[in-house]
């Protein structure tokens, strides 16, 4: 069943894609101190996640997530932004209580058709009223 | 689009703060959080499980200090999972003085606010646990997918910080797994001709499990083939093993858990989207999966009771180990309140040398002290996650394994248990 198009946390950044082929458990599969994906068994393992568009198909696993999301944003190691294809509470989760937090605002969207790639760089514009626009960014 | 969530008099007198700073939070975090989830509206809840009384870093810590600073307090009986110390034990837990007293100063944020210093991932093996067809707010993935496909209770998959937020406010999203529609099985596995022995032990349940969760991903899952005699220890295995492979937050076990008498009831007549057979082959694939090292390796420990073992799982692990000398370290994890129940098998297990752990566990805090040669583990989770996470070997293994492995000090298979070795 294909997820609709929303805003699950508002905001704007600007970040290089990366695109995952898999789901990510941001509990067990993506460090807080150093933003790279450690997740031995995913494909990307080893990938530089901090700053970055993160696409992605959902989220999976522990409902600890929400935590080590909410912890990456506070030290800057986690994604600009994340690009869902299938909601996931766990991740929106993470953003919402970062912003009630510590006022930094990373947005969080479902978008089931994303042709993002990776290494493009894009910008993501995430509003409270639900509109999501992508652009690239650069020199391309 | 947002707009979509209504609110009773009652939730938006919260939001509006009338309950209180800390009860304005929570709503606020519970209101942004249902309409991310599409709720059209919030329920009751009768119990609340947090997670994020668990140590990772500052984030948790700011925020039990903001709210507990506040005044929260919990509306409904709330226990509390594991934490990143062992009090009972606190000589087994290398963490540096700073991690340690910022992880203590956040159990007791959540003990203030109300919640019951359980200490436990499995808090379905305490006494008063839900009924069946109750709404609750449970975080913890094991505990989520146990207390919906066993208990037949009824939850969401809660990350941290939510948790919190329902207990605070008694209230749930009206979404997922609270919805009668949503609980139905859309794919189905049937196990087929598994060797008796492997349907004795938690491991097969596990290597099921987590078989499951790899193909099923966050669809439910209907289980045809196990036995009726299945326990809950087993299904306990199987659901934390899916929950980590994948995002199961409930399964069914045909003529086994209680929203499955049959296949029928179990998907509500609705056509699988995938239907798998998982054989001997396959189980043998899973046990390959979750293992870097085979047979005969050297290997430094073992641990075992991730999720908590019950006190079932602690007398038949005191009776494996009663006479035989372990050669390494064997760890194995435990609630508080299961760990009292059994005073003899604490007995018998300490005579031979088990290390005992409660409050956390093996898995989320530095106690193994051989880090750098391979662990044995009867839990799909624990060999899923820590080749990752905590940079060991790990071997995937039954509990008599395991034993024989800590006795041997290579890991030992069974032939007769597995059909190969």
């Amino acid at each position: 069943m294909p997820d609709h198009p929303r805003v699950l946390a508002p905001g704007t950044a600007t970040g290089e894609v990366v695109r995952l082929d898999e789901p990510l458990s941001f509990w067990g599969g993506f460090d807080p101190e150093t933003g790279t994906l450690i997740d031995a068994h995913h494909p990307q393992a080893g990938a530089p996640l901090a700053g970055r568009v993160l696409v992605m198909p959902s989220g999976r696993g522990s409902s600890s997530s929400s935590y080590v999301f909410t912890e990456a944003i506070r030290t800057g190691t986690a994604p600009a932004a994340v690009v869902l294809a299938e909601a996931d509470p766990i991740v929106a989760l993470g953003a919402i209580v970062a912003e009630e937090l510590y006022g930094v605002a990373v947005p969080v969207v479902v978008s089931p058709d994303s042709d993002l790639s990776t290494g493009e760089v894009v910008t993501v514009r995430a509003t409270t009223d639900g509109l999501v626009t992508t652009t690239p960014t650069g020199d391309r | 689009m947002p707009g979509t969530l209504t609110l009773t008099d009652d939730d938006r007198a919260t939001l509006e703060g009338e309950r209180g700073e800390a009860a304005r939070l929570a709503m606020r975090i519970l209101t942004r959080t249902a309409e991310a989830m599409d709720a059209p509206r919030l329920l009751d809840v009768v119990s609340g499980h947090i997670d994020g009384c668990l140590y990772h870093g500052r984030a948790g810590l700011d925020f039990a200090r903001r709210l507990a600073g506040a005044g929260a307090r919990v509306r409904v009986p709330t226990t509390l999972n594991v934490s990143s110390l062992d009090l009972l034990h606190p000589e087994l837990v290398r963490l540096d003085d700073r991690t340690a007293s910022d992880a203590r100063e956040l159990m007791d944020a959540y003990v203030a606010m109300g919640a019951r210093p359980t200490w436990t991932c499995a808090p379905y093996q305490l006494p008063d646990r839900p009924a069946f067809g109750e709404h609750v707010a449970w975080a913890e993935s094991n505990a989520i997918v146990f207390v919906n496909s066993v208990i037949g209770a009824r939850t969401g998959r809660y990350g941290d910080f939510l948790d919190i937020c329902c207990a605070i406010t008694g209230r749930a999203p009206e979404a997922g797994l609270h919805l009668d529609g949503e609980r139905l099985a859309r794919t189905v596995f049937r196990v087929d001709d598994l060797p008796e022995p492997l349907l004795r032990d938690e491991a097969g349940f596990a290597a099921i499990g987590h078989l499951v969760g790899r193909a099923t991903g966050n669809r439910v899952p209907a289980i045809v083939g196990l036995p009726v005699s299945t326990t809950e220890d087993q299904l306990k295995a199987l659901g934390a093993a899916a929950a980590s492979s994948g995002a199961v937050a409930m399964f069914h076990a045909i003529g086994v858990t209680p929203e499955a008498p049959t296949l029928e009831a179990a998907t509500g007549g609705l056509d699988a989207t995938l239907d798998e057979v998982l054989d001997l082959a396959a189980i043998r694939r899973a046990r390959d999966d979750l293992s870097t090292v085979t047979s005969g390796a050297l290997v430094g420990s073992v641990s075992l009771g991730t999720p908590h073992c019950s006190a079932a799982e602690l007398r038949r692990l005191a009776q494996l180990v009663d006479g035989r000398r372990l050669t390494i370290p064997c760890y194995v994890n435990t609630g508080r309140a299961v760990l009292a129940e059994v005073a003899e098998a604490e007995d018998a297990l300490r005579a031979a040398g088990v290390t005992i752990v409660t409050d956390t566990c093996t898995y989320i805090t530095p106690i193994i002290e051989r880090a750098d040669t391979p662990v044995v583990t009867n839990s799909g989770k624990w060999a899923w996650y820590a080749p990752g996470n905590l940079g060991f070997d790990v071997a995937f293994a039954t509990l008599e394994e395991c034993v024989e492995s800590a006795v041997a000090g290579r890991l030992v298979r069974d032939r007769e248990v597995w059909g190969d070795a």
